[in-house]
């Protein structure tokens, strides 16, 4: 395989997160405007903090207002990062491997894309904003059936997960981070009611309710949901799972081209890490230097991959 | 009152009736419900905007994505008009590269005195770097495009040669898959020649070209100029289909004496390289030298046996529009045999009489630029204003030796599917041809062009033109 093309699919599938991402969190921020009198700005500051998009933000726009945000995360074109240019981005990479994913792949990517632009070619107004929400989040799961269905599990698959647990795995240490250390300044608010808004927003904005809700009926509390999104290896976006993902797909990888690799390694270390880890011992150092921490560790994994399988060079 | 005389409809005679190629679809149409063929119709439309078949324009502001628009009535041509065709396709790409190896060699066409020497001397298609080097399994275009118009029941005349890097086939296919798609029962019914076997046949084309370098199993790429190349969709298909890898200039080096793509693993040697790139791009080394979409130094490496080019390079001289109207004779020259297949008389302003000959009957005539192509640089005198043929005739007086004209040609039409119903246009026909050291391989069919607006004669898709699916049918 050329190494461009494994960076274009290790690519499609890290914007196609992206773009999830931000839809998700679209959802939840749209969610609490609708149910809390108070606060709702900070919810939006909030969440285009945890894009890393806030200041690029501040330097248009004087306050955040909801329809300005959504629209700014959805379409705005001095967002470069904005989710319809994401979907765009995924589509020119879909193309540009177009010798390595299926046609059934291939389609609904391409599929993906138009609906996408239609749904966003002008501003979306609040009563339309549910429905195409879900239709993205529809789109892009067509997208992953379409891999999972129809991929040969080799290299190009291998990449794309690669792709897609790295980009997941920063966005949920971005997201951990701006809500902890934005919000939540003092140990002292743990278990206010502040505080319980605040861990439920988070939990929606990673997919993660119910799911929570399930293994802890009726106690939300900061300790356990730190445990659950940073070290539960059975909840799909916790840090563990992403890494435990990330070691065997690289590992599927070396294994195939029958070579050493230090991604591999690296990856193997980060994932060993967490299991000497609590999330006890994690709050009590500093969640925040821990995720500082992690988020600098998985970009340098996301540049020896791409060093590694010759991306660029 | 006078009127021309109507023009060859390949599907209806004059009563109204089917030709025979049509009898067993002419049937089907007439049981459809228009309603139903109209909802077909934009399925089909559908069919390619999800598939993403589109080629790109560029306007001012961003790039823009077109479908070619595609018309759900095929061309059918009966399995014995397509053995005649054959046959002459067959010779004339024989001529080809016969002429090829010949002129890039002791050139005795030139000593037998039937071609000028200026033609070769003063064309920037002749590439003299190929001279003295016969390319491996002496195969010089890999890939051929005829075009061919009809002008009545057994007349198909040659209007072009394309022996450079010929496009259209992606089209070709995706146009059965999508006929299959919206109507098989057609398919059920009518015994049409299959054409799927392209890629296979091309992968298996190029691999008997390997160079000697080559051990084991050819290793084949396709060479893209890029996502942004209108014919991008094509070499990702074309790639796609054959298994091959679709590179670019930039993932290419030169490594231990071989043309060699990055690959996750490191450098891999390419055996043959499918380029759909001109040859000023290749290798700025020998040609455009600001060119960043080629591979500095191929062409060292080409001609020392460590790669295969496919189309050679130099090529684009057999299919100059100076060139072609030698074709008769070329064709005989090197064959022995008469020409199969008809050329469009033509008058080659260079040429004092014939020039004087053009001025006097431009607003009769097609003028085309002899480097031009895409339908672009033409005057088509019917269709032209006063003005038009002004700056035209002061052009031909300028640079008489820039152009060639031919007659307007009375091209055959077929109905295309209009809200109104039937309506006949003006087709061309683009066949494929795969050269190989030991064979021609044509594919039955080809690719028909069909120019959408009344009257009009321009099929290129950058002018509106469209296309549609071409059967060669077994009959008897």
């Amino acid at each position: 395989m050329l190494g461009k093309t494994a960076s274009g699919i290790f690519w499609l599938f890290r914007y196609l997160e992206r773009a999830e991402n931000i839809a998700r969190l679209i959802e939840t921020g749209h969610r609490f405007t609708l149910t809390r009198n108070s606060g709702r700005q900070d919810e939006w500051r909030s969440i285009l903090a945890a894009l890393g998009m806030d200041a690029a933000y501040r330097a248009t726009h004087q306050d955040y207002n909801a329809a300005q945000v959504v629209d700014y995360l959805l379409r705005d074109k001095r967002n470069a990062g904005n989710l319809r240019n994401l979907i765009d981005n995924a589509r020119q990479n879909a193309r540009t491997t177009r010798t390595a994913i299926t046609r059934e792949l291939w389609e609904a990517v391409n599929e993906c894309w138009i609906c996408v632009n239609d749904a966003l070619k002008r501003q979306v107004r609040e009563a339309d904003l549910p429905a195409t929400i879900d239709l993205i989040e529809r789109q892009t799961a067509m997208v992953r059936g379409a891999l999972e269905n129809t991929m040969l599990r080799n290299d190009g698959y291998n990449f794309s997960r690669v792709g897609n647990f790295i980009e997941r795995a920063d966005s949920m240490a971005r997201l951990l981070d701006v809500k902890y250390y934005v919000l939540l300044p003092s140990v002292s608010f743990v278990g206010s009611s502040l505080d319980n808004i605040q861990w439920e927003t988070i939990l929606r904005s990673t997919s993660a309710y119910s799911a929570y809700r399930w293994l802890y009926p009726g106690r939300a509390s900061a300790l356990g949901i730190a445990e659950f999104l940073i070290l539960d290896r059975r909840f799909p976006r916790s840090l563990a799972f992403c890494y435990g993902k990330l070691t065997d797909n690289l590992r599927h990888l070396a294994m195939s081209y029958g070579a050493q690799s230090e991604s591999l390694a690296e990856a193997e270390r980060i994932y060993a890490s967490f299991a000497s880890r609590t999330a006890a011992s994690i709050l009590e150092d500093g969640l925040h230097e821990f995720l500082i921490e992690f988020l600098s560790q998985n970009r340098n994994l996301a540049s020896l991959v791409e060093q590694e399988y010759r991306f660029n060079s | 009152m006078a009127s021309k005389p109507p023009c060859f409809d390949e599907m209806l005679k004059e009563d109204g009736s089917p030709r025979a190629a049509y009898a067993a679809y002419h049937k089907w149409f007439a049981e459809q419900d228009s309603t139903h063929l109209k909802q077909k119709a934009r399925d089909a439309e559908e069919f390619f905007r999800r598939t993403g078949i589109t080629f790109a324009v560029y306007g001012e502001d961003e790039a823009e994505e077109r479908l070619i628009p595609f018309d759900i009535i095929p061309r059918i041509v009966t399995s014995r008009e397509w053995t005649k065709l054959s046959r002459g396709i067959e010779q004339r790409v024989r001529a080809i590269n016969a002429f090829l190896q010949d002129i890039y060699h002791r050139q005795e066409i030139v000593r037998a005195g039937r071609l000028p020497v200026e033609l070769l001397e003063k064309n920037d298609a002749f590439v003299s770097q190929m001279i003295g080097f016969t390319p491996p399994g002496g195969v010089y275009t890999h890939i051929v495009g005829i075009d061919l118009v009809r002008t009545g029941p057994d007349d198909f005349v040659v209007l072009e040669d394309n022996a450079r890097t010929p496009s259209g086939v992606s089209y070709m296919l995706e146009n059965r898959e999508t006929m299959m798609n919206m109507f098989p029962e057609l398919f059920s019914n009518i015994r049409v020649r299959n054409v799927s076997d392209y890629p296979k046949n091309l992968r298996a084309s190029l691999s008997r070209v390997a160079p000697p370098a080559c051990k084991g199993d050819p290793v084949v790429a396709v060479l893209t100029p890029g996502i942004h190349n209108s014919a991008y969709f094509e070499h990702a298909f074309l790639a796609d289909q054959m298994g091959a890898e679709l590179v670019e200039g930039h993932d290419i080096r030169i490594v231990d004496g071989r043309v060699a793509m990055r690959t996750t693993q490191g450098y891999q040697p390419i055996d043959v390289l499918y380029r759909r790139l001109d040859d000023d791009y290749l290798d700025p080394l020998i040609f455009r030298s600001d060119s960043v979409l080629g591979i500095p130094g191929i062409f060292d490496l080409y001609r020392a046996g460590r790669i295969t080019i496919a189309n050679a390079p130099g090529t684009g001289i057999a299919d100059d529009k100076a060139i072609y109207s030698y074709m008769p004779d070329i064709v005989e020259f090197y064959t022995g045999e008469k020409p199969i297949l008809k050329n469009v008389d033509t008058w080659r302003c260079s040429e004092k009489d014939s020039l004087a000959y053009v001025l006097d009957h431009l607003p009769e005539l097609v003028v085309k630029e002899v480097h031009g192509s895409g339908g672009y640089g033409m005057l088509v005198g019917p269709a032209a204003s006063k003005r038009e043929l002004a700056d035209f005739r002061a052009k031909l007086i300028a640079k008489p030796a820039n152009y060639i004209a031919q007659p307007t040609l009375a091209l055959s039409t077929i109905p295309v599917f209009a809200n109104s119903g039937l309506a006949p246009r003006h087709v061309d026909l683009r066949p494929f041809v795969l050269v190989s050291p030991d064979k021609i391989d044509i594919t039955p069919g080809g690719l028909t062009r069909v120019a959408l607006r009344k009257g009009s004669l321009v099929v290129n898709s950058s002018q509106g033109g469209g296309t549609k699916d071409s059967w060669v049918i077994d009959d008897d």
